[in-house]
């Protein structure tokens, strides 16, 4: 389970997380939405601790990663994987390369067992016989799956995924979404998904936790959120443009 | 108030100075910690020296030649003022050993892969792939700065000594082949007046000097700013400090180590 207590994170002057809480239940996948620039990829990377918060906690399995040295937080590393909302591969490996990276660096299989390993997790995403290709050879959403392929392969027991369907055409969004609830049917990760796609990111989501303005407002199990009466968040995923969410202020 | 401000300000820039420095300090610190815990798979390290030692080969030998030539037109035209143009051999060595030689390859090595490691570094920092680096659980010192700073520390020193032969060889081209200087006096004044102190002092000159190199250009890569122009002021930035440092370092290891 991860939680996080009274997490505040700013940079300089704006305010992005305001003492923010939220609990993640182990085993599920909680969706989080949210105005875009509100702080969903910050809220992310609190989580695996690539940015500390100024305060609060942030725990993980009962510790609070926030406190740990390099090597500690290495170890609490190992459970989670992460795709980036810009998928950052290593651009100067190609497309296999990049997927079997990590076997390669933390696990002691064979040549051939990873190419097999890399061509079925490509495979899963759609992208056979692109080995050879490098990152800035690919079009955005096949980065994004590179990158999901790359953040699945080592069958992680977290999984954050950053949008990892926007840029994608709507078939092959439902395809990412449906590997996304077969992996997890078969692995029963934890996963946190920042999506924008409402409401696809519903059906495939046990809870729902909205960002604004910094807070949680509105958490709960799929259906409660959806039906929310919360003005916010019904204006957000109704998408409509009258409401307390003011975009040309 | 007038006389608080300029004070002020000279606080500030001093502060910022030594705040550098102490990351400077913690960087290469956590790296030298890094190397002696998990020094990475050798692929990591061999795939460096290709880049930073083998690679540099061909600009080594080029520079080294000229230094040579130049070496024994200059010192033959001093010497025969004393008529002593027999010392040639030594005065070309000497210089090559001792000095030129561990300072030309630091500056060819800076410009050639110095400036590299930086972009590269900065690069991989401004697009987030030092952070998924992070997110696999790796150690991102032990692939991106470990690999450099060993590979490095291998390969100055190597190049130095390449380049200290082929510099022999182009004195000796010029001073024996073209003015006329006499082989064996050439090589018998070598012998006789470079000792086992001169190589030695030439190869620790080269040992630091790659650690500096790589040292100052890979934190000057994972202290990159924003973006492309961030990137490119970082690489500017590492090749100064690497080649001012070098040749400050220089000055203080020759007055220890003379
Ligand atoms: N490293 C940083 N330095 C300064 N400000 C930052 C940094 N990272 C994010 N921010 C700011 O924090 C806010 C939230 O950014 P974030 O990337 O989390 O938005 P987001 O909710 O993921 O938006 P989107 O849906 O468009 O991806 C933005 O206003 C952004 O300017
Ligand atoms: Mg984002």
């Amino acid at each position: 389970m991860i939680k996080l207590v009274n997490v505040c994170k700013s940079f300089g002057s704006q305010c992005v997380l305001n003492n923010l809480s939220l609990e993640i239940p182990r085993g599920l996948i909680t969706a989080v939405i949210g105005p875009s620039g509100e702080g969903k990829s910050v809220l992310l990377k609190q989580l695996i601790g690539l940015q500390a918060p100024d305060s609060g906690q942030v725990i993980v399995d009962g510790t609070d990663i926030t406190r740990l040295g390099r090597s500690s937080l290495n170890r609490v590393r190992e459970k989670f994987g992460m795709l980036f909302q810009n998928a950052a591969l290593f651009d100067s490996l190609t497309v296999f390369e990049n997927v079997a990276f990590p076997l390669e660096e933390k696990t002691s299989l064979s040549r051939q067992e990873i190419k097999s390993k890399v061509h079925e997790a490509l495979r899963h995403v759609g992208l056979s016989g692109i080995d050879h290709k490098y990152p800035d050879e690919l079009s955005g959403g096949m980065k994004k799956r590179v990158g999901l392929a790359r953040a699945l392969l080592l069958k992680p027991q977290i999984i954050l995924f950053d949008e990892p369907t926007t840029g994608l055409d709507p078939i092959i969004c439902r395809a990412i979404h449906q590997l996304i609830a077969d992996t997890h049917r078969l692995f029963g990760f934890t996963a946190v998904i920042v999506s924008h796609e409402i409401p696809e990111i519903f059906d495939i989501s046990h809870r729902v936790a909205m960002l604004f303005r910094g807070e949680i407002i509105e958490e709960g199990p799929t259906e409660t959120v959806r039906n929310s009466r919360h003005p916010v968040v019904r204006q957000f995923i109704d998408g409509s443009l009258e409401g307390p969410i003011q975009f040309l202020k | 108030m007038g006389i608080r401000q300029p004070i002020q300000r000279l606080g500030g820039v001093t502060l910022a100075i030594l705040r550098d420095m102490g990351r400077m300090l913690t960087f290469l610190l956590y790296a030298l910690y890094t190397i002696a815990r998990r020094p990475g798979r050798p692929i990591h390290i061999l795939k460096q020296l290709h880049f930073i030692g083998a690679k540099s080969l061909f600009v080594i030998c080029l520079t080294a030649a000229f230094t040579g030539m130049v070496l024994g037109l200059q010192g033959y035209y001093t010497l025969a003022k004393f008529g002593s143009e027999g010392m040639l051999g030594s005065a070309v060595a000497l210089s090559l050993i001792r000095e030129l030689g561990p300072v030309l390859t630091a500056l060819m090595v800076t410009g050639r892969a110095g400036s590299a490691i930086t972009a590269e570094i900065g690069i991989m920092k401004i697009t987030e792939q030092i952070d998924a680096l992070k997110t696999m659980a790796l150690e991102p010192f032990k692939y991106l700065v470990s690999p450099k700073v060993i590979a490095a520390v291998i390969a100055v020193p190597l190049l130095c000594a390449v380049f200290d032969v082929v510099g022999i060889a182009g004195g000796y081209v010029v001073g024996v082949k073209l003015l006329g200087v006499n082989p064996g006096t050439y090589f018998f004044e070598m012998e006789k007046s470079v000792v086992a102190k001169d190589v030695i002092s030439g190869f620790i000159k080269s040992l630091s000097f790659g650690l500096i190199i790589s040292w100052v250009c890979c934190f000057k890569g994972y202290n990159a700013g924003h973006g492309a122009e961030g990137v490119s002021r970082a690489t500017t930035a590492a090749v100064v400090m690497s080649s001012v440092s070098v040749l400050i370092w220089d000055y203080f290891l020759t007055s220890v180590l003379l």
